[in-house]
């Protein structure tokens, strides 16, 4: 347990603005551009070990949620007329910058990858494009976590190094989960496998998060982002717990496939509120870089006693030359 | 060209690609002279023509405006703190340096060095804080580096300014903001913030902040100039005792490398509702890429193994 932490605000007001992305825009498209991403790893597995049904599947998952989450993208947007603008220039220090010139190219490869699937024209060149989206495709799962790390709101920017690998492990679950909801049991093995994988590192990478961040976990632990976390959390472990029991019925796996996707939904809607949070209340913006400035000014004091203590060193071997000479 | 991301920067605006260019500008805002006339939220309102953000009484002191945003380039903060043996609780024991809280120990005789810069009314000493709040223009500007479209840039004169013909509204910018002056106009779509009167600038004028303040609490100028009044003004009121006084802003050594905009204050800056230690975010935007890269690389390794053992 946190002890309450003394601070002072003005009139209790928040210091830093809240995010004004919107609920649910942003968050879904957290998870979309998640599962999208994934699935094309997904159908890149399934085109070279001749699962045909599954490459199907997870290319057109795939295709849809990057086109979905593009939409949701946009309209989170206050001027969607002006989208394009984000390709207007191209900056390693906005992970938004960096992210458009991930999804437009994994959108438009995962695109032409599905169309050619659907359609059976040009295959090599679908194939090829589809190997594209699976080159785009990790980096659009996690280049998110860098989207909300890269702020100054302190339950995500102090997350940066968990952030990455919860959100690869949530994919991973939303991907394995669709196509398990989509595809009789027999037929994906690989689904469940990458949705156990991905629990486990989801699972991990939370756990870590909220022990390395210590006051600033609560939004992760308490509140609605707090419940939606740990809802998240519990579903995911249970399913993959199932999943990894029950392989044989359709029915089992069709509802962990469901489950994964919901727990993967919430756990993206739960970081997202949980910075919300963290932004709404002034606590944990002051109280942080207070004990950061306390502890460089106990750095800074014992390097001038340790100065200090040097001079008198310099002091006293001037003193044993004098007395020497 | 290598660009800075955190630390010193002494010739910000070369550092953002202009060969030839005028000195930097900036504010210095030495809130022991405000008066609360708020005339700078005026004239910022009048000169830029920036639309009301609502007629609300908050109970905050006079303080209507509230907070700085899309619609408020400057903002007046009045903080009335009592000085009071009952208000002990109020102080952040031992996080200043020693003896530094004695105004705030709830001792009667501990009242404030400065209490000539406060209003001490009758038996209820109360110290009435007031101050013009702006955007910093920092050294190292988060809105700047995060904005995608290339809306927000560095002007010739080390200002930051938004671009309104080419936002798009992502709002980026306003979470990225350690001290939470950028804010998105809901009805407008795009993001809007205080441009050091970036027109006026350009004619070799004063921004109207400035021209309008009556007790020169908002100075305008170079920012070098600015840092040696700053610090002898400082010099100057702990010559005359008063103790509370501090720079806040004004160390180029800071989170953000100094700000453009800085202040005086009476009291710790999260009195005034302003981040104690705020640093650019994009300091550690390092070590979050190369977390991205690493998770990525994982989502990798959990696609091979999801495959393992399977031949066509």
């Amino acid at each position: 347990m946190v002890p309450q932490a003394d601070f002072e605000s003005y009139y209790g007001q928040q210091i830093i603005k809240t995010p004004t992305w919107k609920t649910p825009d942003v968050p879904l498209y957290l998870f979309l551009g998640g599962m999208a991403g994934a699935s094309a790893v997904l159908a890149e597995g399934a085109a070279l070990t001749g699962n045909r049904t599954l490459e199907r599947t997870t290319r057109l998952v795939a295709a849809s949620g990057a086109g979905l989450g593009t939409v949701f993208l946009v309209h989170d947007l206050g001027r969607p007329m002006r989208f394009l603008n984000m390709l207007r220039v191209f900056k390693v220090t906005s992970p938004l910058s960096v992210g458009s010139f991930i999804l437009a190219p994994f959108a438009s490869l995962a695109s032409a990858a599905a169309a050619s699937q659907v359609t059976g024209r040009l295959p090599r060149l679908g194939r090829l494009a589809g190997v594209g989206a699976a080159v785009f495709g990790p980096p659009l799962v996690t280049y998110t976590a860098a989207l909300l790390g890269n702020t100054a709101v302190p339950a995500w920017h102090e997350a940066h190094r968990e952030l990455p690998f919860v959100f690869a492990g949530s994919g991973a679950c939303a991907a394995g989960g669709m196509a398990m909801l989509l595809i009789p049991a027999a037929g994906n093995p690989p689904a469940r496998q990458m949705a156990i994988a991905g629990a486990g590192v989801e699972l991990v990478a939370t756990e870590l998060l909220k022990r390395r961040l210590g006051m600033l976990a609560e939004p992760y632990e308490q509140g609605r982002s707090g419940r939606l976390m740990k809802t998240a959390t519990r579903i995911t472990a249970t399913a993959a717990v199932i999943s990894t029991i029950g392989r044989r019925s359709r029915a089992v796996s069709a509802g962990c496939g469901a489950a994964y996707l919901v727990a993967s939904a919430m756990t993206r809607f739960g970081v997202f509120e949980a910075g919300l949070a963290s932004a709404r209340d002034p606590k944990y913006t002051v109280v942080p870089q207070r004990e950061r400035l306390a502890a460089r000014r106990a750095g800074t004091a014992a390097g001038e006693a340790h100065d200090h203590a040097s001079h008198e060193q310099t002091g006293l071997d001037q003193v044993t030359e004098t007395a020497a000479t | 060209m290598t660009h800075s991301l955190h630390g010193r920067l002494d010739d910000v605006t070369g550092d953002a690609g202009y060969a030839d260019h005028p000195k930097r500008k900036g504010f210095f805002t030495d809130t022991s002279v405000c008066i609360g006339c708020k005339a700078c939220e005026v004239a910022c309102k009048e000169w830029n023509q920036v639309p009301d953000d609502g007629f609300e009484l908050t109970g905050m002191s006079y303080d209507n405006t509230q907070a700085l945003g899309a619609s408020t380039w400057r903002h007046v903060a009045f903080v009335e703190k009592p000085v009071h043996p009952t208000t002990a609780d109020l102080g952040l024991p031992g996080m200043g340096p020693p003896g530094f809280g004695t105004h705030e120990s709830g001792l009667p005789q501990a009242a404030p060095a400065g209490e000539d810069q406060a209003t001490a009314s009758g038996d209820g000493a109360l110290r009435w804080l007031m101050s013009s709040d702006v955007c910093k223009h920092c050294t190292h500007a988060a809105c700047l580096d995060v904005c995608p479209t290339g809306s927000l840039f560095r002007t010739e004169f080390g200002t930051v300014v938004v671009q309104p013909d080419i936002c798009n509204g992502c709002g980026y910018c306003v979470p990225a903001c350690p001290y939470g002056v950028i804010d998105l106009r809901k009805e407008d779509g795009r993001a809007f913030k205080c441009t050091l009167c970036y027109d006026r600038l350009k004619e070799g004028q004063t921004p109207a902040c400035a021209q309008a303040c009556p007790t020169e609490s908002i100075q305008f100028g170079d920012v070098d100039e600015l840092r040696q009044r700053a610090d002898a003004r400082l010099a100057e009121l702990h010559d005359r005792g008063v103790d509370v006084a501090r720079l806040y802003g004004r160390d180029p050594e800071d989170g953000v490398g100094g700000d453009g905009a800085f202040f005086l204050l009476l009291d710790e800056p999260e009195v005034y509702g302003l981040p104690p230690d705020p640093v650019v975010t994009t300091r550690d935007i390092g070590s979050i890429w190369k977390h991205v890269g690493a998770a990525a690389a994982t989502l990798v390794g959990i696609g091979v193994v999801s495959f393992a053992g399977r031949r066509r």
